[in-house]
Formats: structure tokens, sequence, C-alpha cells
């Protein structure tokens, strides 16, 4: 294939040569090129195949709008990316493209039969039909439609590139550095504030890298002012692809991308987010295809990206090019066309009258050809000719060609501003919606909002950035129309196989069967006909989507409305968004100051939470069965020590503490003595148990507040929630002190006895100490606030070291113990421990459904008192009476049977689906101590049916049980002094 | 209404097509109807045909502020599943999976209803006590759904991540094989094409201003942006909106409306075989017959009528697939979106006659409404026209939240110890 590489210009280096790779067939480009630019300059149009039907597909633009150039780029087996637009693909030495969608080949390809058949795929077509048989649907359509949907194929290996993140402020964000972006910049670095810029390109500059040469110089000098500004941030290769409440946007930074071998260091992508106090929005605009019959044809392209791929790269588009226009813009992408040696055959403009330019043209040998409609292109896999046809009627003329070059207007970048939640207005002049009242603190600089031309883009970006440097109120000028521009259908030119969406094959004709179909919302047009849904989101095809509608409906543009911007602007990365938060850093893991003992000790660790719990101590051949025994059997008979650490603590503090329970919990905390404790329900609204645990009394107006493991974070917010909103008239302050302390519990009849010369200042003797005590002392010579509690039924002790003397204290009961075989044991035994004295697990033998009488733990209700969270709600009809689930224990007639937890318990198992369920096992070990297996069950009308039978029905047949008290060991709790 | 069939579309294919009539009428609102149904997406739609096709009911008018099937129908990631773990809620989701299984030959609308399995993933001990807890209940209420071991679950889903060094392994799942998906703008058309040819009026870009009510309480009709409409009988099913227009009844709803987010990765070639659902580290997948990867994410935390969430909360989500489905991280987020639930207190909707004589309520789906669509409206269908609920939806009453009576599946999925 002949080069189409210009002799000179451009911002490349002919002297670096690139080899690269596309489909397997070795090409070369040159430094500064893209993957489409160095494509096209070896003369390869054809680049990749349609969505639906195959079509054989091109380049049509030089930027992220591109539609059709989509390709796969594999640095190896891992490092595999679908559908990337070659259009922003940085060319680097060895790269390895892919086309898509194709079997067994691009240039001839199965699926292009779909192209054949498509008067029978319309719009919509697969809602009408694969209906029958019934049974079809999951077994033979829809595997056939999905292998023929989608478009590259999606990595089959774990990315191995890393992610990073960071989070910024700055005064004023600009996004685009092309001359309204830069002068806004500039402005505004200029009064000294703190400035971010960031492009989507390599390199800043937008349109005026598409300018032949005589901006060049400003455009350097710009640079380098703002990046000798220490105040300045620029980030090229960043896409500002969301914006968010309250002047929040989300940047993604490709930052190894465009290198041949990018450096360990380096992060593939960086995901900046970014609050600042103004935005200057300088997105630019987007050109407009003409629809016509077969506009898709590779050689067609938009007449900006081809002057994009002359000035900038130094490839022609074709040798013999004809321009369809219906803006003055063309005329200078087929003057510097010209200029560089190619045969502009013809420009055919839409307009009557087009302004000065086109005398320009003339001048220069081109021929004009006004109100001239095109109205369809030949060829194949690629343009052979284009068909030109006077606006006023008569027969088409084909003109050869290898090269259209077709522009419909600008559409101005409104995605961003619209994202903010800015409103949009329609200006029929520009043909286009522009920025019309902000929702954020932001301004459009530039082509966003209509000023087009150079001069005026950078006079408006630095009135933009100057006023959002000093924040002050500001009114742009008047917008600068672009002259001319048209939307939809090309006048004369039949709908069939005229493209409005390249990727998704939505064709005028579709959107006209959507409306004739109903679909009248330009939503219902967009889902129903798929258009703007593409990888580009429809870019360039959204505003002649409305134009085709608004002929269908007969309805002006700005009747239809638009369909809603959303981000992102570009697709982003997965990856990237996730950052950091992969692996061990997914989660924070908490672990507690004991947590390295525990896997010296070759602990086994359960998730609870963020936490890390050690679930047992196995020792050498043990599973998890023959360790809990033995633990259990050691804290019955002995003594055995346990990491408490995780549950949650609250130092609540102040004069109105007590009074403060009083209002959350649901028992009365007045008369609790300083020095003792007591067992605490916390409800929801709803009455519903939510949370329990110890709670101390340390002095008149200090309280020690224990939480569960799991439910510590929210049980503080719920607390600051009513404090601050429903009781603000308390006195009281809340302080999470979960990691402060470090908790081990010490259990067993040899539990005094361990602990014993450990304690200095407080005598912990059974008349000193009782049960339900707490007090401050020293432990092992370290301050402590030391329970005495009991969640096993022996006697039991909690001591609270500061966190950072929980090992050394951990190693000194250990070490105290050894004498009385001390056990470490972990939650499993623990579980087991308290299930036997039939003690709940809130979350696992309540599940947000009981009420404290239902989990048996009534007694602690102050019914007494005026209110407390919860109390309403317990007295509503249903929340008492012979319907409630009720705990219970549950014994099997075979010992050695454990039941499953979570299965269902019935009066019949013989009875038939869907059958009266009466509740579920929630609880289900093997006592060790006992010798047999327990269970504990939330049972409807519960402790009424103590002592009769029911059914658990389990797959292979039903377990008659016997519900019984869930109190299973030293029911008189006599155990609990030693 | 016109048959839609692989002949019609290759009869009309020699027409160019030009044959097609509207799917739906654009009637203006006459002046009275028999039962006006505030809310066009698919519950309300789907209210219409069964109330027009069950119960001779056709004098009817769904009046819609925006477009028809564009609030949560055309927002959500299409689960549908009924592996719930309280009787009345497995009875309630398992009569709507019945009528996914025929609802396209139903409304001769192909809704692509795909029982590819839906599969919750279990993280933790106290997951697997939750998820078995599940299998037992629905084993018993005659609704499958089966516990899978890691390896099983990987079988089932090989981009899975079942390596013990996940920061939070697979332990075990549970799946229901006829769970799956479906295509919801076609939920919402097919409900108002068929509706439409029963002689439902679907009325369009018609906000409801007012809910007028007589000196003795009972509604007597809707005041519009297009003028009056009378009706004996009104049916609110406006989800994230539901507590507004019930407020213009006089009605105070136990209802709280959040954003909640979801999004699609640029379309693949078949990447995910089925929805994997994961509690633990917030995420739920499956892949449209276009080839996206479809996401949910999560609610915000706080409420709101905006269609939008934080970035944030779509991070937290993109990080737990990329950790349980590593390959997808080269993958891009192409769309994101939000929409609004209505949440109750126990998580269950309400489906219910209200304290208004005439006025009939089906709201509160939260985050998993889709799937209900057809049940949902079939039973309140039921409702309106005898003013009396069908035996599925009786216990789905605003009472319950004054008596006490949960239907708590929230509280059955989620509290950690």
């Amino acid at each position: 294939m002949s080069s189409l590489r210009t002799a000179s210009g451009g911002r490349i280096d002919r002297t670096k040569t690139l080899r690269f790779y596309f489909d397997g067939r070795s090409h070369t480009g040159v430094q500064g090129d893209t993957l489409a630019s160095a494509l096209l300059a070896n003369g390869e149009y054809l680049l990749g195949r349609s969505f639906k039907y195959h079509r054989p597909r091109g380049v049509v633009a030089a930027g992220s709008d591109e539609p059709n150039a989509i390709v796969n780029l594999t640095r190896d087996a891992a490092r595999s990316t679908p559908n990337v637009r070659a259009t922003t693909i940085e060319l680097y030495e060895g790269l390895h493209a892919e086309s898509q969608n194709r079997f067994p080949s691009l240039q001839v390809d199965i699926g292009a039969i779909n192209d054949l058949l498509s008067p029978l795929l319309p719009a919509g077509f697969y809602y009408k039909t694969f209906k029958w048989p019934a049974s079809w649907w999951q077994r033979v359509y829809e595997p056939l439609i999905r292998a023929a949907a989608g478009l590259g194929r999606a990595p089959t290996l774990p990315d191995p590139d890393r992610y990073v993140g960071r989070w910024a402020h700055a005064d004023v964000l600009v996004v685009g550095a092309g001359p309204a972006g830069l002068s806004a910049a500039l402005a505004a670095a200029d009064a000294g504030v703190r400035v971010v810029l960031a492009d989507e390109q390599s390199e800043f500059g937008g349109s005026l890298l598409s300018e032949p040469t005589e901006m060049q110089t400003w455009l350097a000098e710009a640079i380098a002012t703002l990046a000798a500004n220490p105040r300045v941030t620029l980030l090229p290769r960043t896409t500002a692809f969301g914006y968010f409440a309250h002047n929040m946007a989300g940047l993604a930074e490709r930052v190894t991308d465009h290198l041949a071998n990018p450096p360990p260091h380096l992060p593939r992508e960086r995901l900046w987010q970014i609050r600042v106090k103004q935005v200057v929005l300088a997105t630019g605009a987007l050109e407009r295809p003409l629809v016509f019959p077969n506009n898709d044809r590779p050689g067609i392209m938009l007449a900006g990206a081809a002057r994009t791929y002359l000035n900038r790269y130094g490839v022609l588009p074709g040798k013999r090019i004809v321009v369809a226009t219906a803006t003055d813009s063309a005329y200078r992408a087929a003057l510097d066309l010209r200029a560089a040696g190619a045969d502009v055959a013809v420009i055919a403009d839409l307009r009557e009258a087009p302004g000065e330019i086109a005398d320009e043209a003339r001048a220069a040998g081109i021929a004009v050809r006004t109100a001239t409609s095109v109205v369809g292109a030949g060829g194949l896999q690629h343009v052979a000719w284009a068909a030109l046809a006077p606006v006023a009627g008569g027969a088409p003329e084909a003109v050869p060609c290898d090269a259209l070059l077709m522009s419909g207007g600008w559409t101005p970048a409104v995605h961003l501003f619209s994202q903010s939640r800015g409103k949009l207005r329609f200006d029929a002049d520009a043909s286009a919606y522009l920025p019309d009242v902000s929702a954020e603190h932001e301004r459009s600089a530039g082509a966003c909002r209509g000023v087009f031309g150079l001069a005026e883009a950078q006079g408006d970006g630095a009135a933009a950035g100057a006023s959002a440097a000093s924040g002050k109120p500001y009114t742009p000028s008047a917008a600068t129309p672009n002259g001319g521009g048209w939307l939809g259908l090309m006048p004369n030119a039949p709908a069939k196989k005229a493209f409005i969406d390249f990727q998704n094959d939505v064709t005028a004709k579709d959107i006209k069967l959507a409306v004739r179909e109903g679909m009248r919302s330009i939503e219902h047009i967009k889902r129903y006909t798929t258009t703007g849904m593409a990888t580009d989101q429809g870019k360039t095809s959204n505003m002649n989507t409305l134009g085709v509608a608004s002929g269908a409906l007969d309805a002006t543009i700005p009747q239809i409305g638009h369909t809603t911007f959303r981000m992102p602007y570009t697709p982003v990365t997965f990856g990237g968004l996730a950052g950091f938060s992969r692996g061990d850093l997914f989660e924070p893991i908490r672990m507690t100051p004991i947590h390295p003992w525990a896997a010296e000790a070759g602990a086994v660790f359960e998730d609870v939470g963020q936490w890390k719990r050690a679930h047992y101590f196995p020792k050498r051949g043990e599973d998890l069965h023959a360790a809990v025994a033995r633990e259990c059997l050691a804290v019955r008979a002995s003594v055995g020590m346990f990491d408490a650490s995780t549950l949650g603590k609250i130092e609540v503090v102040g004069p109105d503490a007590a009074e403060f329970l009083n209002r959350m919990y649901v028992n009365a905390w007045t008369k609790l003595g300083v020095g003792r404790c007591r067992y605490g329900i916390l409800c929801r609204e709803d009455g519903f148990v939510r949370d329990d645990g110890v709670v101390g009394r340390i002095a008149q107006d200090r309280f020690h507040v224990t939480t569960t493991t799991g439910g510590a974070a929210g049980v503080l917010n719920m607390m600051e929630d009513y404090l601050q909103t429903e009781w603000p008239e308390l006195d009281v302050w809340l302080t999470s002190t979960t990691e402060q302390w470090a908790v081990i519990a010490i259990q067993g009849p040899k539990a005094r006895a361990v602990i014993a010369p450990l304690v200095e200042g407080l005598d912990i003797s059974r008349e000193k100490f009782p049960h339900m005590a707490v007090a401050e002392c020293t432990f092992a010579g370290v301050p402590a606030r030391l329970f005495r509690v009991s969640f096993s039924g022996e006697l039991g002790f909690e001591v609270n070291v500061p966190a950072d003397y929980g090992r050394a204290v951990w190693e000194a009961i250990y070490a105290a113990g050894r004498p009385h075989n001390i056990v470490p044991y972990g939650t499993e035994t623990m579980h087991v421990l308290r299930a036997e004295k039939g003690f709940i697990i809130v979350g696992q033998d309540t599940d947000g459904t009981a009420t404290p009488d239902d989990a048996g733990v009534g007694w602690a209700v102050a019914k007494s008192k005026r209110d407390f969270v919860g109390k309403r709600s317990l007295a509503r009809a249903a929340m008492t009476g012979p319907s409630r689930k009720q705990l219970v224990g549950l014994l099997t007639a075979d010992p050695k049977t454990v039941l499953e937890e979570g299965a269902q318990l019935v009066d019949d198992p013989h009875q038939a689906v869907p059958m009266t369920l009466l509740g579920h096992v929630t609880s289900s070990y093997y006592s060790a101590t006992l010798g047999h297996s327990i269970a504990l069950a939330m049972l409807v009308n519960g402790r009424a049916r103590i002592g009769q039978t029911v059914h658990v029905p389990m797959p292979n047949g039903a377990i008659a049980v016997r519900v019984v008290k869930p109190v299973f060991y030293d029911p008189e709790g006599a155990r609990l002094d030693g | 209404m016109q048959n839609f069939s692989a002949l019609s579309l290759l009869r009309r294919a020699f027409g160019g097509h030009e044959s097609w009539q509207p799917q739906w009428r654009t009637p203006e609102p006459k002046p009275e109807y028999d039962v006006v149904i505030i809310g066009a997406g698919g519950h309300g739609l789907g209210t219409a045909y069964y109330l027009a096709k069950e119960h001779g009911i056709t004098n009817v008018a769904v009046i819609e502020r925006g477009w028809l099937g564009g609030g949560n129908t055309g927002r959500n990631t299409t689960i549908i599943r009924s592996n719930y773990l309280f009787s009345e809620s497995a009875a309630l989701y398992d009569h709507s999976v019945k009528l996914w299984e025929t609802l396209s030959q139903e409304l001769n609308y192909n809704v692509m209803y795909s029982p590819r399995g839906v599969m919750m993933l279990a993280h933790t001990i106290h997951d697997i006590q939750v998820f078995k807890r599940h299998v037992h209940a629905n084993r018993a209420n005659g609704v499958d759904n089966e516990w899978l071991t890691p390896e099983q679950a990987k079988d089932f889903c090989p981009p899975l991540n079942i390596s013990a060094k996940l920061r939070y392994p697979v332990l075990g799942a549970s799946l229901q094989r006829r769970g799956g998906t479906a295509r919801h703008d076609a939920v919402a058309w097919g409900f108002a094409r068929a509706a439409d040819a029963m002689g439902v009026d679907i009325i369009q870009n018609c906000p409801v201003t007012a809910i007028r009510r007589s000196a003795t309480g009972e509604v007597e009709g809707v005041e519009t942006e297009r003028g009056t409409i009378r009706a004996k009988k009104i049916a609110v099913v406006a989800a994230g909106h539901t507590s507004v227009v019930m407020n213009m009844a006089g009605v105070r709803m136990p209802l709280e409306s959040f954003p909640l987010q979801a999004l699609v990765s640029e379309p693949v070639k078949p990447a995910f075989p089925c929805v994997v659902m994961s509690n633990t580290v917030h995420a739920y997948i499956s892949q449209s017959d276009k080839g996206e990867l479809v996401i949910g994410a999560g609610t915000d935390a706080y409420v709101s009528y905006s269609q939008r969430g934080g970035l944030h909360v779509a991070q937290h989500t993109l990080d737990a697939i990329c950790e349980l489905f590593p390959m997808f991280r080269r993958m891009r987020m192409l769309r994101n979106w939000g929409g609004i639930v209505d949440t109750t207190p126990d998580r269950s909707p309400i489906i219910a006659k209200t304290p208004v004589p005439g006025l009939y309520v089906n709201c509160g789906w939260g985050t998993g409404g889709f799937k209900a669509t057809p049940g949902s409206a079939n039973i309140f269908a039921h409702t309106i026209a005898r003013d009396e609920p069908h035996r599925i939806n009786a216990p789905f009453t605003i009472e319950r939240f004054r008596d006490g009576v949960m239907i708590d599946e929230a509280a059955a999925a989620a509290v950690a110890h």
C-alpha cells in the first residue's frame, strides 16, 4: 500500500521510527503518531467492523469521539485491553493491536451477512421475535445473540498493573487545554491562585495542535509560563470524566499507556478526585458527521479530523478528496490539503451562500458547488465515489474519490456542564445546546459554549479564568456561532443505510421506525434504537438523532429535549476507579494487639466485620471440632483466656450520662452504683434488638459501654444521631475507645487464682469483687479496668488495659496460668460455652426481628421508664402474644446429631409445600462438656412448647427434636463464683 | 394490536417496515376513568394490563410525569430471583417468577427473561449461617435454592476468584437456578402495548399536582398539569416519589427515598454466564445480551431525590468486582446512573389499600422491585378490582408498621455480629 505520509510538517518526529503490529502485520510509524494516524499513513483504511451489521469501518475522527476505529490492545497475555480507540492510542515501539468483532478476518467477515439480512434486523427486531418456542430463548436464541453482540473480548487473566489515586484541592480547575482553556489557566494563574489544568490529550493545545504553524509560538509560550508557575498543576493525558456535587471532579490520568516499557515504579493510571472553588470548562466542540447512505465507508471522515491528520501527524486522508460540508470550517481542511499537494476534487456546500472562505477556496483552484447535498457514497471496503446532488433536486452525480471529508457543523461539548446539573438551552442559530443556568460554581469558555474562532476563544478563556480566580459573578459575552451547520439526514438523501450512530449501526431509518412505533420521547428513541449508547456515548450522533427525530415527530428540537448526560465523559478503567483498594487494602484489616501472639500460636482466624478474630487454636493434628472440644473442656475444668479486644467500647461521659443511657438502652441505669456493671440491651426504634453488651459505671458521670464487635461503629453513630438531633439538651459526650483498650477474658474456676497475683490495688475476693463488679486497678503493672463478668457461665474476669500493653499483659496472664494449664481459646469455643448457658449472640440468635422478650432477655427491660428507644414500638399489638418467636433450646434424640444452623422447624414434616414454618435453628454445636449436641432456636410460641417435639425438615428426611429451656449447663448459676 | 413474530417481521420487511403502527397511542386524557394509575413504570403499566386482562376493567388511565418506563424500571440491573427468606416474601416473588416464565408469550413481546441463575456469595461464617437459613426455608416453601461449595461456585461461574488469599474469601454460595435477568425496557413497553390494546390510556408528560377527595374522604380524582381527571379509584405506583404523591392525598407514608447507582462496562463478547451477588463486599454483576457488564452499586447514606450518587459508592462497588473478578480490572465503565428507591422500615414492599377509600398504593420496593414487576402488578390489580387484597399481598399492608407485623428481609440478611 502506498504511503500517505507527507514529506514534512506536523508535530511528529520523523527520525524516530516505531515498529508496530496490526492484526499481526508489521508496520512502521513515527514518534508522535497515534495508532490511527500511523495506520492511515500506511494506507490502512479498514480498521474495524460495526456492532450489528459487521460493516467495514475506518477512522472517522481524530480524538476520543471516534466511534469506529476501536481495537484490542495487547501488551502481554494479562495486559489485554478491548475496545480502545485507535485515535487515542499513542504509538510506541512494538505495539500490538488487533481488530475486533470479525471472523475469520477483518477483510473477510462472516458476520457481514447481517448487512445483507439488515431488512430483517431493524431497530428493536429482537422484541418482536425469538419468542417461539418459549424454551428456545434461553437455549438457542439468546446464546446466538450474545455471541454476535459485544465488541472486543474481555481479558481472561488478572490484571497485574497498578492503579493509584490522589485527592486534591485547588482554587480553579480548568478542563481542556485548547486556546480557551490555556488562556483561562494563564489568567487564573496570573491572579495568584492555585490552578489545575487537565486535558485528555498527550499534548496541550487542543484545536491549536491541528492548526498550521502560526499559533505554535503562542502555544509553546503559554505552556512554558504555566509549567514555570509552582501554583499550577498540569495534567496531560488526563480526562475529566465526571462532575459531581459541590464542585468535585473526577479525573483519570493515564500514566504509562503511551510507553513501550512502562517503568515498574509507575502506576498505569491515577484517579484524581479534586474539589475546587471554581471550575472553568473549556472542553471545546465536536464535529458532526453528515447523514447519508453509506456514510460509514472507510475513507469517509470528519473534515476537522482530516485537518488534524494532516497538520498534526503529517498524513493525507487520501489523494483525491471530496469535501461535503454545511459549514465554513471544512474549507480550512480543503485549503490545507490542497496546499499539501492533495487533489481536492470538489467542495459540496449545502448552503446557498457560503462565506468569503468559498472565494478563498475557488482562488486556490478548488471547485465549490453550493446548495449541493451529499446523498450517497460508493465503494465497499473503501470509499470510491461520492454522490452529489443539488438541494433543489436533480440526478446525483458520482464523483470519484478516495477520501470523502464531511462537516455538519460543531456540537459544543456540554457533557460536563450538563453532568453538573447545569441547564442547557437550545440555540437555533448555533444549531446546538449551549450552557444556560449553572448549578455549580463553574463557567464555560470557548467552543463548548458556542464561542468559535481562535482569538475569540482566547479572549473568552482569559475572561473566564480571571473571573474564576476572583470568584466574582461573571457574565459571559455573547456566543459567536460558527456559520452554518446541519442536523439530521441530508436533503434528498434516502434514510436507508444512512448511519447516525456508527458503532451501534443506527440509521436514520431506524430513528424514523422508532417514532412510527410510538417512541416519542428522545429517551424512548435512544433505548429502542440504541442510538448514542455505544462506547462513544453518542458524541458524534446525538445531535443528528435529534435532527432526524425532529422531522419524524414534526417537533422542534427544544420540544424534544435531550437525553441526560452522564458520567463518564469517556470510559474509565475499573482498576483506576478501584485504585488502591485491592488485596489486603480492599478493606482495612483490623487486628488486635494480641493478634501476633495468636498467629504465632497457630490460631486459625475468621473475618468478623473488618476484624480478624482467632477462631480456634488447633494443636498438631486437631481439626476445628477437636480443638474446640479441648478448649471447652479446659475452660470448664480449669481456666481459659480469650482475646475480646474487638468488642466495641464507647466511653459515655457527662452529667447526663446516666439519663442518656436510660433513653438509649432498654435497661434502667440511674440506680446502677459506681463500680457495678449491667448487661444492656439496645433496641432500634422499631423495638427489635439491635445490640447488647456489658455497661460498667466507672464514676457517677462516666460509663464504660461495650457493644458487639460488628455493631460498634453503628451503635456509636446511632448514639450520636440521637444525642445531636433528638436530645441536644443532654450534656454528654461520646468517645469510641474500641482500639484504646485491649480486652482479655479469663474464664474458668481457676480464673481468680490465675489473675490474683497480677492485680494490685484491688481486692478481687468473692466478697469484695462480686459478679458484675467493675473497678480500676493495676494489672500486671499496667493501669487497668477490671470487670467481673462471665460469658461462659464460669467464674470470669475481663481485664481492659491500654492497647499497647495488650500483648504483654496477655503473656503475663498466660505465664501466670501455666500452672493451671490455662488454654487460649477462640471465638468458636466462646460461642459453644455461651450457648451451653443459653446466652444469645445478637445477629446470630437474633436477626433484627426479635424483641428483648423474644430473645429471652425481657427481664432487662425497665418497664417503668418513661421512654427509651423502641419503647413505643414494643407496645404494638403484634410485639407480644403467641405469634412471637421465642428463644428455646433443642435436643436431638441422637446425641451425636448436630443440627444445621439455619434449618427450619415445623410441626408436621409431611405437610405439603409451602410448609407452615415455625422458626429456625440459630445456634448449634456439639457440647463436649455435656456429651451431646445442643441447639438454640427461635420458635413460634416457643416457651409454651417446652417439652413438645417439633421437626427439622432436611433434604434427606426430617429430624425430630425436643423443645427445652435454652440453658443446658448449670441452670442455677452455681459456677459463677468458681 | 399488530402481532409481533418472525413472520410479521419478514412480511413487513418487504414494505420497508413502513406499516408498523405505534405500540401504544398518545391519547388526550378523558374527563373520567374507572381507575387512574399514577406512575407508568413496569408495576403501574402491568397493573393496568392485569386490570384489563383479568378483571375486565379497561376504562383505565396510567398517568406519568415523564416518559413511560423512565424511572426505576429503566434504571435497574434487571435481576430476577425469588429465594427470599420469609414465607410471605417467597410467595410474592415466586408468584412473579412464575409469571416471568411466560411473559414474552403472554405479552407478544420478547422481554428476554433469561433464567441463567443467580448466585449469592458467602464470605463469612455469618453469611453461611444466613444463606443456609435461606436454603432451608426456600426448600420448605418450594422455592429452588441450593448451597454450593466454593469449587462448585467457580464451576458455575468460571471467572470467580475463590482464592483463599482474598480479603474476604468465598466460603460458599447459594444458587437459584430459576433466577436470572430480563430486558427492562421491554417489560415496560410490552405491558404498555398490551394494556393500550385493551383500551387503557397511557398519558405521558402529565404530572399530577393534587389528589381530590370528597367531603367524606374518598378519592374523586386527580388534578394534573393537563386538567382534572375524575376517578373513584386511584392507584399510586410512583416508586421513589410515592411519598410525595401520597402526601397529596394526606397520607404520610413510612418511606425513605435514597439514590441507588448502577453502571455498565463497554460491551464485550460473552464473558460472564450468570448473575453474582455479594452483600458482604457490596457488588452484583451480570452481563447483558448486548455484552455490557451490568453492575449494581449501593445506595448513598443519605436521603435524596437526586438521580445520581456519590463517586465513592461506585468506586467501592468496582473494587469489590475487581477483587472477585480480577480479569475485569482492565474493563472500563461506560455509563453510570442513579435512580431513587423508596424503602420501608422492614425493606419489604407495601401493596395495599390505604386509610383513604378508593386510594391504593404499591411502593417500598427498595433496591429490588424489578424482579417483582409482573407479580406485583398482578396482585395489585386484584386488590384494586376487588377492593380487597389478594392472598399473597394480604400481609404487605401499611398497617403492619403500626402493628409490628414486619416482614424484615433486610434484618434477616444483614446484621453482622
